[in-house]
Parts: C-alpha cells; structure tokens; sequence
C-alpha cells in the first residue's frame, strides 16, 4: 500500500513547525506536498524587524531550506498560490495550474493585514507590513524617499517605524488610540515608550484617524490626511492596523470559518479530512498572531496526523515584548485590573523604569515592565502557574533575585550583559554565542539552547538567565510552559505530576510498562525520563515495584562517584561525623593497598578516598568494613552535627546524639534528590543548620526545625518550620517533612525548589498542622526505611556482580 | 590480525547495560540493547575521554556518564548538534557466546 498524501497550504512557520513535528513522530507515513505563495523557503518571521532595522539579512532568517525539504522527500512549490479545494475529489488546484489530491489537508495560510478602507490606499507606495516583500519595499523607499507615515502604534508599526528611522527616513507614526500599544501597555508605560521613541527622532500623532491619501504628481503617495484636517508629507504609507485571518481559501471550499478557520483541540476543522494550524485558525473563538501558541497547536496536529490520537490544544496565555533594540518592554496577562484586583506599582520616570503587578486572591493576574524587564519571564511563570504570592508579596515587585536567592543566577540581569559576558560558568558560554544561536539556528526554546550551545545543560543554575537572553532575542515568541505541565523530557509530552498520577492510578510497575501505557515517544526513554520514572514507581510503590538498575545513572548503579577519569570516589558513612580510632586506621590501611592517590575531608563530616578503580570497589567497601555513606546517591547523604551539650561550654542539646538517631532513622532513604540534614547544639549554629533540607537548632527549651535550606547552586536559607521539645518530635516533624517531600516533589527537584512551588503554608498544613496526616506520613516513612539492607554489604555478598568485573579476551 | 574472539555469554550482558573489555588497546565497552541487539565501541567518548560503558543505554544510543553527550552504538558517531565518533568493534553473537573482531 503507497503512503498517504499531505497537502500543506501556506509554507510559513505554524504549518512547517507541524511538518516538523509530524516527521519526528510518523517520518514515512506521508508523501508531503507543500505550498508556499511567497517564493521564500519557511524563515522566521518574526525577525523580519531586525532585517528592516539592518541588524540581519534576510540569509540569516531562513529556517528551512531548500535542502531541508529534499532531504525529507517534501515536494515544495513556490510562488504558487492555492485558489480551490476540491473537497469531494480531495484535491487542491493553484493559480497556474499545478493539482495535487490528498488524503489529508493541511491549512496554514496565515494571516493577511488589514487594510484601512479609505481613499488612497491602493496608491503605489502604500504598503503594509508582513512578509519578505514587504520588507524589501520599505528597505527600497528608504534609500529613494524622504517621508514615512506608519499608520497603527502597535507593536508591527512601531518595529516598522523603528527600522525605517534608523534607515535614515523622517518618520510619523499615527495612531487611532489615545496612547502607544494600548493593548499591550497602560497608559503610563505606553507615554514612557513614546519618550523614549521621540528621543529617538520618531514623531507622534496619537488620537487620530486617517481620512484619506493622497496621490502625488507621479501617481505615487505623497500625504496622509487625517479627519482633523492635518495633512503630512508621506512618500512611503505603511499600515500596521492589524492582521485577519486569511480564510479565503477556506472559505471558499465551505469550511465554516468564524473569525478563522473554526478547529476543534485537536485542530481538526468541520472536515474532519482537513486540519488547520497557525494565524489563520480560531480555536475557542481566538485567532493567535504570537508564535509560541502557534507552534504549540503544530504539536498538538503533527500528533493526530500522525495518529497516535493523544494530544489536545486548549488555548494559550501570552505575553509581548517589543524587539526594538534598547527599549525594554514586558506585559501579559490582565494589567489593567479592575476592582476586584490590587496593584503594586513602582514608578521612577528619571530612570525610565515602571513596573506594575496586577494580583488577585494573591495570585498574579498580569503585569507591566518598562525599562527593566529582566523579571518578566519569571513573572510570566508565576503567572501562567497560578502560584499563591501572598508568601512573598513584599519582595515581589524587586523580582526573583531579592526573594530569599542569593546563588549564582541571581548575579546579572541579560538585557545588561554584554556579549562577552560568560552566562554559563560550567561550560563557559557568552551571552553573545546564546544570542547567536538562537538568530542562525532559529532556536525557540531553552532545550535548544541546551542542545546547541550547551549553557544551562550542566548544573542548571543560569537557566533563568538563559530565558532572559532567550525572551529578549525573539521577544513574544518565547512561551515558557507552566511549570507543571513541562513535559518530562523530549520522549513525552506528559508532566512529572502526570507520570506520577499515572502510577498511582493505574498501579503500573515497571519502567516499560509506564512507557507504554503513557505512549513514550522513544523506545527506553533515555538518561532524563528513565531514573525519573524508576523514582516515581520505587516511591509510589515501595512494596511492589522493583528498583532498575538500568534505570539508574552510574553513580547510584556503581554505588560510587564516578570521576573525570574514569576512577570512583568511596565515601564510608560516619554517623553523625563520628568516627572512631579503628575506622581510621582501616581508612589508612585502605588507602595503602590500593594507592589511593588522594584523601580528602568532605564538606558533610567525613572521608573521601579518590582515585579507586572500578574492579577494586568491592574489596575496598570489605576492607574498610563500614556501611555506605551515599555520597552519590539522590538520596540521605549526611547528617552534619556540632559537638553539642556533650562537650561545648554553650551547648543546650546533645546535637551529636540526635545527629546520629536521625541519621540512623534515614540510612539508604532515596529521594528526588541527594537531601542534607544538620543539628546544631544551640543558636550559635556551628553546624551550619540554616542551608540544609532539614535543619535543626537545639535551644534550651527543646529544638527549632527549619527546612528547605540549600547551600549549593541556589543558595537558599532555611524556613522556620515548627518548634518542637523531645527528640521523638524531631525524628517525627522531621521525618514526616521528608515524607511528605519524597511524595510529592518532582525527580531533581530540592527541598527549596519544591517548597517554591508548593508553598511552605502548604507543608506546614499537612505536616505541623495535621497531626494525623503527620503521624501517617511518619508511619510511611518508617516502614519504608525499615531493615534496609546496606548496599555496599549486599555487593560484597554478590548481588550486581558483572557491574564490577571486567571481561579479558 | 584482527581475529574473532568469544568474550562472554549473551546473558552476562545485561539488557539495557554494557560490560568493559580489557584490551593492549585500550579498553572496549559492549553494549546490549533492549531488542537484544550487541554493539561494541571504545570505552571513550569523543567529548573528554569519558568510559561509555557507564553510560545509560535508550534505544540505540548510550549517554555518557560525564557530560551527556548521546552516541550512536551502530556507528559511534555523536547525535547532533554534537560532533564525534568513538571507534566501532565488530561484534556477532552465535548460539548465546559474544564474539569480538579485534
């Protein structure tokens, strides 16, 4: 049986992101035909501003090229125009002839601009601004004109303005509205971005509406009228009043458009035989014209094309940013208010910065950023989280670094760096390399910048800055998904919380059999989803589902650290940061017989030998005779202690004694990541209490406990969590907080970010507040934790043998 | 003389695992993919010298347990946007024992 056929109408970057997506899930079940009515290959619209302001060429923003397309098997016709569909025939006809039947259509025949219907405005030099063309006969007008009237003040007028400005043309821009992008700004931000453009040689004339243009001598524009009777020199006319979705063609066939082509979640229009994606569709009644929700709606139709049936597309919230060069601007949501909302303002209109945040039920429903908008896309992931603020309202509005983070990513604010800037210490990555990629390479999402560039594919930390630089180059296009619903990895579109749900739910055990119940895209997942699925089902269910060792990355497979050699690193557990003069000297005798090269004390209160080769693990771990310290797990590492009441003048509470008891408690608890612990024997916190997952602050009436603390990538100072006054309410609290933590927190996710996206109110509720639910969680945690064998004895016994033996020829 | 050496059985290969071989070579890491499929690569990755054979093994790619860089087992070379290649082995498996061309 021959492969069935796809037509695509309109070659633009809605429909060639489906085609995309289509080909990754479903490469050969299509013979793919294509047409595109501009005789450009797909490029990236979006950037056609930076061409007209001369920052790039119309080369850097092809996206597909010709190869792309032959190397897919795609027959692409360009520069024709697609005038009938032949619905019965299942056939579509273009304007000089050329046919081609389909099995299915596909319709992205985007938008077209609306022009104003007044006298004059089919006049040679009347213009309006949307593809490559449009560009080219403004670049033209430039070098030959001397006046230009750009008619709309939204963000298309003024990034035309802009670039005709810096083009070297004496630009007005009119606008109906009594202020600058009125759909996107407040009154008091759109009048700081009129300064700032005035400043930039662009005049204004706002509240004012075009009666008519007028013909020159040559036939040409020369002049705008407006119905005040105002007339303005205009050699060049661009109208910037808006797009419509182009329906035509649809229409034409009897397709029921309603201010679009009407599709149903899935994409699918009143033909079940024809989808339709991109600026041309009205999905619930809403056309998009940002690209973010466009490709997401290409996701959503490449997955029924492609049958699998799964996906549905239920709209998108957006946010704008203008790409004009050196003028910072931010809005999304609702932010204007009403009288249900509140509003936090800060206005300093000397130094050009205006920030409004619109809450409601202490939640952000919109806001405003002028000036400085380094915060916006994390205002925006609030937003779009529906996260409660109310915990830290006061800080809010100075944005993500003043709330409690002082790590290395809340250093340096993008929009202020410069390109040398290194924006990725562990891989050392410049912001100007981020910046290229993301223009040639047509990044759009913080994986692709992983991807090519590397910056944020280590520890992470400067992902915040990277969808800063990220939101800047390609402004309104850069949609971040809502933290809960972030797919997992690239082998599904499901959520940790989804994945997770879906465990429970359907009481699945194995890694195979998640994988094929939630269709996973790829055929054994890979390094991100495996150990994140094996973490979910061992905690979902604990009794039930075996631990995978090829689901566990080498470090927690081995038992070991591997290091940059190829060598291990063994770290023997020390209760407590106890030791004792036997333990010491077997170390010693260790690290004699098998030349460890270095030995090193560890930041949690113990020893590291370094340096050991794989095949010689096991006899170490029998020679030194003491159980695991699993530094390399994600999992309990150390319980840190001061000396405590046992020795210290100052001491209120035998801090080394309630180490060792939790330690004990805890021994071989794995987690969504590694989870630190520390006591300190009174408030002068020797043991450094205030930067662990759990840590606990003994004073003269019985202990402290703080959580969520964090001393490495994001250095986070703990939460006050509850006061207590015996040992077994520590191992209570505090075990039940972890409990609760391994439930509910995503794989990788710290204490700190967890608690960032559920609330600290929301722990306390379920663990301080909730005695029952406490005494449960607790109850959980200790059969869990109950007998558990020591992995290093368990290999000594034999149990993973082959992992440690090599094989000889 | 390259010549066909048995190394092992199929069954001392975990599924989704990989064994080392020790070589005068250097080492040479055998992989065992879930559909039972065997391939034989150098134990380094073209990145900095990473031991592949710790790596996680998805489809027919292991990740290296390093940096992550993603290799192809059939033909060692790097996915894209990543550029290199680690050495292939001949490998065959006749009635359960793992043979190596070297």
């Amino acid at each position: 049986m021959g492969r069935k056929k796809l037509v695509m109408v309109g070659n633009g970057m809605a429909g060639v992101r489906t085609l995309e997506e289509l080909l990754k899930i479903a490469p050969d079940q299509y013979e793919i035909t294509v047409f595109g009515a501009e005789p450009h290959p797909n490029y990236n619209r979006i950037l056609l501003s930076p061409v007209l302001a001369g920052e790039m060429t119309i080369q850097d923003i092809i996206l597909n090229d010709h190869q792309w397309y032959a190397d897919h098997g795609i027959t692409l016709h360009l520069g024709r125009k697609v005038k009938r569909i032949d619905r019965t025939q299942r056939r579509v006809l273009a304007e000089d002839g050329t046919e081609a039947a389909y099995d299915r259509l596909l319709l992205a025949t985007g938008s077209n601009p609306f022009i104003l219907p007044v006298p004059g405005n089919d006049l040679p030099g009347v213009i309006s601004y949307r593809d490559i063309g449009d560009t080219d006969a403004m670049i033209d007008a430039a070098r030959r004109y001397r006046h230009a009237v750009v008619i709309g003040g939204g963000l298309l007028g003024l990034e035309a303005a802009n670039g005709l400005k810096l083009r070297g043309m004496d630009v007005t821009v009119v606008h109906l509205a009594d202020w600058l992008l009125e759909r996107q700004l407040d009154r008091t931000a759109g009048q700081m971005l009129q300064k700032s453009l005035e400043d930039r040689g662009l005049k204004f004339l706002l509240g004012k509406q075009t009666e008519m243009l007028i013909a020159g001598e040559s036939g040409r524009v020369a002049g705008v009228r407006l119905k005040d009777g105002l007339q303005i020199p205009a050699e060049l006319v661009v109208m910037a009043v808006g797009i419509r979705p182009n329906t035509a063609l649809a229409e034409s066939a009897g397709i029921y458009c309603h201010r679009g082509i009407v599709v149903n979640d899935t994409m699918q229009t009143y033909d079940p035989k024809i989808y339709a994606v991109g600026e041309c569709v009205a999905h619930r009644g809403i056309a998009y014209g940002l690209v973010a929700p466009l490709f997401e709606q290409g996701k959503v139709a490449a997955n029924h094309l492609g049958n699998y049936g799964i996906s549905r597309y239920t709209g998108s919230v957006t946010s704008t940013k203008l790409k004009v060069t050196g003028i910072d601007l931010f809005s999304a949501g609702d932010f204007f208010g009403n009288q249900e909302t509140e509003e936090i303002v800060l206005n300093d209109a000397a130094a050009g910065v205006y920030k409004k945040l619109v809450i409601k039920d202490n939640k952000l429903v919109g806001g405003v950023l002028y000036g400085d908008t380094a915060d916006g896309p994390w205002y925006f992931q609030l937003l779009r989280d529906g996260q409660d603020i109310h915990e830290i309202r006061d800080h809010l509005l100075f944005g993500q670094s003043h709330v409690g983070d002082v790590g290395h990513q809340g250093h340096s604010k993008a929009a202020a760096m410069a390109d040398s800037a290194e924006v990725c210490g562990c891989n050392g990555v410049s912001k100007g390399s981020i910046v290229k990629a993301i223009k040639e390479k047509g990044l759009f999402t913080l994986d692709d910048i992983k991807k090519h560039t590397k910056a944020a594919s280590s520890c992470g930390s400067c992902a915040g800055l990277c969808e800063q630089i990220l939101s800047a180059t390609i402004g309104g296009a850069y949609t971040p998904a809502a933290s809960n619903r972030k797919a997992v990895c690239g082998c599904t579109d499901y959520s940790h919380q989804e994945v997770r749900d879906a465990i429970r739910a359907k009481h699945l055990l194995t890694v195979p059999e998640v994988m094929r119940f939630l269709e996973w895209q790829t055929a054994d997942g890979c390094d991100k989803c495996r150990p994140a699925i094996n973490y979910y089902l061992i905690s979902t269910w604990p009794q039930e589902a075996r631990d995978d060792p090829r689901s566990r990355l080498i470090n927690e497979r081995a038992h070991a650290n591997i290091q940059k050699d190829g060598t291990y690193s063994v770290v023997p557990r020390m209760w407590g940061g106890l030791t004792t003069a036997s333990e010491l000297r077997r170390i010693a005798d260790v690290a004699e017989k098998y030349q460890v090269p270095t030995i090193k004390v560890t930041g949690g209160q113990r020893i590291d030998l370094l340096g050991i080769r794989k095949e010689d693990l096991i006899g170490v771990w029998k020679d030194l005779g003491m159980p695991s310290g699993h530094a390399y797990g994600k999992s309990i590492r150390t319980v840190k202690t001061c000396v405590g009441k046992e020795h210290c003048r100052f001491g209120t509470q035998l801090a080394m004694n309630m180490g060792v008891k939790l330690e004990k408690m805890l021994f071989d608890m794995y987690a969504p990541h590694k989870v630190k612990l520390a006591v300190s024997g009174c408030p002068r916190n020797c043991a450094e209490a205030g930067i662990k997952d759990v840590g606990v602050i003994g004073v003269d009436s019985g202990y402290e406990l703080y959580v969520g603390g964090n001393g490495g990538i994001k250095t986070e100072v703990a939460q006050f969590f509850v006061k207590v006054t015996s040992d077994e309410e520590v191992l209570e609290y505090g075990g039940a907080f972890l409990q609760l933590y391994r439930e509910e927190g995503y794989y990788l996710e710290r204490t700190c970010h967890y608690l960032e996206r559920v609330g600290l109110e929301h722990a306390k509720n379920r663990v301080v507040e909730d005695e029952e639910n406490r005494k449960a969680l607790y109850g959980r945690l200790l059969a869990e934790l109950k007998d558990r064998p020591d992995p290093w004895a368990e290999r000594i016994r034999g149990v993973e043998r082959n992992e440690y033996e090599m094989l000889t020829l | 003389m390259a010549e066909w050496k048995s190394i092992c059985t199929l069954e001392e290969i975990p599924r989704l695992g990989s064994r080392v071989v020790r070589s005068t070579s250097g080492n040479i890491a055998v992989f065992r993919t879930s559909s039972g499929e065997v391939f034989a690569l150098r134990d380094r990755c073209p990145h900095q010298g990473g031991p592949l054979s710790q790596g996680l093994v998805h489809g027919n790619q292991v990740t290296c347990p390093l940096h992550g860089w993603k290799l192809r087992l059939d033909s060692g070379e790097a996915v894209a946007p990543d550029q290199g290649c680690s050495r292939r082995y001949p490998i065959r498996v006749e009635s359960g024992t793992v043979f190596l061309e070297i």
